[in-house]
């Protein structure tokens, strides 16, 4: 084999070769610079600032904190904060989502136009500044003497959002136990219910299982421990409210903001799942005299999700990147933690290493979970 | 649009569910909108004679205070611009529409049209710096308002669209080393937030050059702009190249072309013509993401109307500044989504033919 660059194999090599040693020489080139820099401006290297004590303050946190714990300890609240209004965002944006673009369908005009408007209104503006808004129209309310009471035992004022909470007991653990329980044992039904109606071909209806194990019997056990049920509710005491929880003003109006942002983008996808099923579905189905409830939960939306799935995915990821707009707005997640700390500690490297560490390990395990759940709603080819 | 009897029954009251669902929103609708009409013009303060903002205060959040907006609108606009160079940014606005208008327009997609955006912004470029001409210079840091918001989405994404070519074409390449580092490249920058890239611009890219070499703020967040959006219209391009049969690269590698010109005479002008709408759905989103910037302090739109009440004066009037600066981005997203679907169905149509 003579060897010369016409040859394509060998070309290939060499463009490869030479492409890879540029990339090597730049980043190469970067560390130096950024060696030397660190050194000139006396800045310290590594991860060792994470046992230092971190003197930050964190007004919301799921585990305790004190501002005399560690950095590392702060980070990890933030992480956890992040995890928190994501986790929750996700939910409610796909409700939300999910109803808009089913409204968006409707044969109502009133109802669709309105749909329309509001999926149309909250894409086409900055979330950041949908954020700011928010906020700002949250801390314009009036404060907790003025609060507004949307609902009995529920204010809102320029504190936040209060409601009324449990007082929580062991009993209630047991009782959320049983419902856990009682939820398993009805998977477990469910799968035998299936599999005797595959051999006799006669339908068991598995709600009235469903019903006992998951709500009569941990309603039974409930009275039996003495229905322990103590309702904290908020109540003004002098200046400020007592009791409740309080959902600060920062992460309802993150919360709210991501939601109705991420809301706009989840109703369109729906919409274009649903659009995507053919007329024909509908039409056979009508054609077997099922109820409309019926025909969407069990043969439209069923194919529809598989539409579906993919782009709602990536909205998933955007809320939990798009979370990272809290910084703005003062919740102290992983992005407002870190950037503390980076101006405290000077480790700019590390504090940013951190942050995207933490989102491309969420953005790989949200991809990994719905990759799976995608597989498992394909169609299987014969 | 003549409303006819009937076409109300089955589109208002068709079902007692549809007429209670319409019953409720025209209820919540007209609540609304009285509510917004007296917030907005009934009670609102149009001027405050002196710049005394007592009467604003007065009203207690009843009323609009548009008084801030006619005050500040000069600041929102064009941030901290010498005052009496501001037509220059003015002009640049002018010249970034007019761009975007001839852009719009199908009969003008030709070679020369990137002959056309690089006039043009090198005219906003001359405008905004001055120095030649007998401008004034204006220094970077001065910059804000809306031009820079123009500046940082369209230089975004005009810059990263070569790099974008080429990275997708590197993702679709055969050669391991090179599809490896354009997958990474991707996926790293689509996994992180956009605010932790401007992190890395505005504290690690000074680390990065070597010592004497400093690049203005707003230099260092339009690369980390740039860079982010390359990763995402690369998936873009990517999209437009695989929706190409495969009879189309077969084609061309019998006419015996090489990789460059099967790519730049075959594959491209075919595939960037699909990828039009998508394109300027990205765009879409770049234009508000670079309200961003405003973290790490750099004055773009957003940032400039967040400053503006600051001011202990004027400070409680958020509301109605935001919904000005909301408008006007409204008016250049929904202009430019509205032209996106039309594109896409007109494509459409004629792919269908």
């Amino acid at each position: 084999m003579t060897i010369s660059l016409s040859d394509r194999a060998f070309r290939a090599i060499v463009i490869q070769a030479v492409v890879v040693a540029l990339v090597a020489a730049a980043g190469w080139y970067l560390v130096a610079n950024t060696l030397r820099n660190l050194d000139l401006r006396g800045i310290a290297t590594g991860f060792g600032f994470l046992w230092r004590e971190a003197g930050l303050p964190i007004a919301e946190s799921p585990i305790a904190y004190a501002p005399t714990d560690n950095y590392g300890r702060a980070l990890l609240i933030g992480v956890l904060n992040t995890l928190k209004v994501a986790a929750i965002g996700v939910v409610l944006a796909t409700l939300l989502g999910t109803a808009i673009g089913i409204a968006r369908l409707s044969k109502n005009w009133l109802l669709c136009r309105l749909s329309a408007i509001y999926v149309e209104f909250l894409r086409d503006l900055p979330l950041l500044l949908q954020l700011l808004f928010w906020y700002t129209l949250l801390q314009i309310l009036p404060g907790p003497r003025g609060a507004l009471q949307p609902l009995p035992g529920v204010y809102l004022s320029n504190r936040g959002l209060l409601f009324p909470s449990l007082v929580w007991e062991g009993a209630h653990l047991a009782i959320l136990g049983l419902a856990a329980l009682g939820l398993l044992l009805t998977i477990v039904y469910r799968r035998i219910a299936r599999a005797a109606q595959l051999r006799d071909g006669r339908h068991r209806p598995v709600w009235p299982a469903a019903c006992l194990l998951m709500l009569a019997a941990p309603a039974i056990a409930w009275a039996a421990l003495g229905r322990p049920a103590e309702i904290d509710v908020p109540t003004l005491q002098g200046f400020n409210f007592h009791g409740g929880v309080l959902v600060s003003p920062e992460f309802f109006a993150l919360l709210f903001g991501l939601v109705t942002y991420t809301a706009a983008f989840i109703a369109e996808i729906v919409r274009a799942g649903i659009l995507a099923v053919s007329p024909g579905q509908w039409e056979a189905a009508r054609a077997l005299g099922l109820p409309t409830g019926l025909i969407l939960g069990k043969i439209v939306l069923p194919q529809a999700l598989r539409v579906i799935v993919p782009p709602l995915t990536s909205q998933y990821l955007n809320l939990t990147k798009n979370s990272s707009l809290a910084v703005a707005i003062g919740y102290q997640d992983i992005v407002s933690v870190a950037n503390t700390a980076l101006n405290q500690t000077g480790q700019a490297i590390e504090g940013i290493a951190i942050i995207m560490a933490v989102y491309l390990s969420i953005s790989l395990s949200i991809s990994l979970f719905m990759n799976w759940f995608d597989r498992r709603t394909t169609l299987k080819g014969r | 649009m003549p409303i006819h009897l009937s076409w109300v029954r089955a589109n208002l009251f068709s079902s007692w569910l549809s007429t209670a669902v319409t019953l409720l929103l025209a209820y919540l609708i007209a609540r609304g909108l009285i509510a917004m009409l007296d917030w907005s013009i009934v009670k609102a303060v149009w001027s405050v004679p002196g710049g005394d903002t007592e009467i604003c205060r007065a009203l207690r959040g009843s009323g609009a205070c548009w008084a801030v907006v006619g005050t500040k609108y000069r600041f929102i606009l064009f941030g901290a611009y010498p005052y009496d160079e501001q037509w220059r940014p003015a002009v640049c606005i002018a010249l970034f529409v007019a761009l975007y208008a001839l852009s719009a327009n199908r009969a003008l997609w030709r070679r020369e049209l990137v002959l056309v955006w690089l006039a043009i912004l090198g005219a906003i470029g001359v405008l905004m710096w001055g120095g030649v001409f007998g401008l004034v210079a204006v220094p970077q840091d001065r910059w804000g308002g809306l031009p820079v918001t123009l500046i940082l989405a369209t230089f975004g994404i005009a810059l990263a669209f070569p790099i974008a070519i080429l990275v997708a074409l590197g993702r679709r390449s055969d050669m391991p080393a090179i599809r490896w580092l354009c997958i990474a490249y991707i996926e790293l920058i689509r996994g992180v937030p956009l605010i932790s890239l401007l992190f890395v611009a505005s504290v690690i890219f000074p680390l990065f050059l070597p010592e004497g070499l400093e690049l203005d703020k707003l230099l260092r967040a339009q690369i980390a702009i740039i860079l982010f959006a390359a990763a995402y219209l690369a998936e873009v391009v990517r999209g437009g190249l695989q929706s190409l049969s495969d009879g189309q690269y077969e084609a061309a590698d019998a006419l015996g072309l090489g990789y460059w010109r099967k790519t730049s005479l075959v594959i491209l002008p075919q595939a960037l013509r699909q990828v039009i709408p998508p394109l300027v759905n990205t765009f879409i989103a770049l234009f508000k993401d670079t309200s961003l910037v405003l973290i790490i302090g750099i004055f773009d739109l957003l940032s400039a109307a967040k400053t503006a009440i600051v001011e202990p004066a004027w400070q409680g009037f958020g509301v109605e500044v935001y919904l000005v600066v909301a408008s006007i981005y409204f008016a250049f997203c929904f202009a430019m989504s509205r032209y996106s679907q039309a594109l896409e169905g007109h494509l459409l149509r004629k792919t269908r033919r």
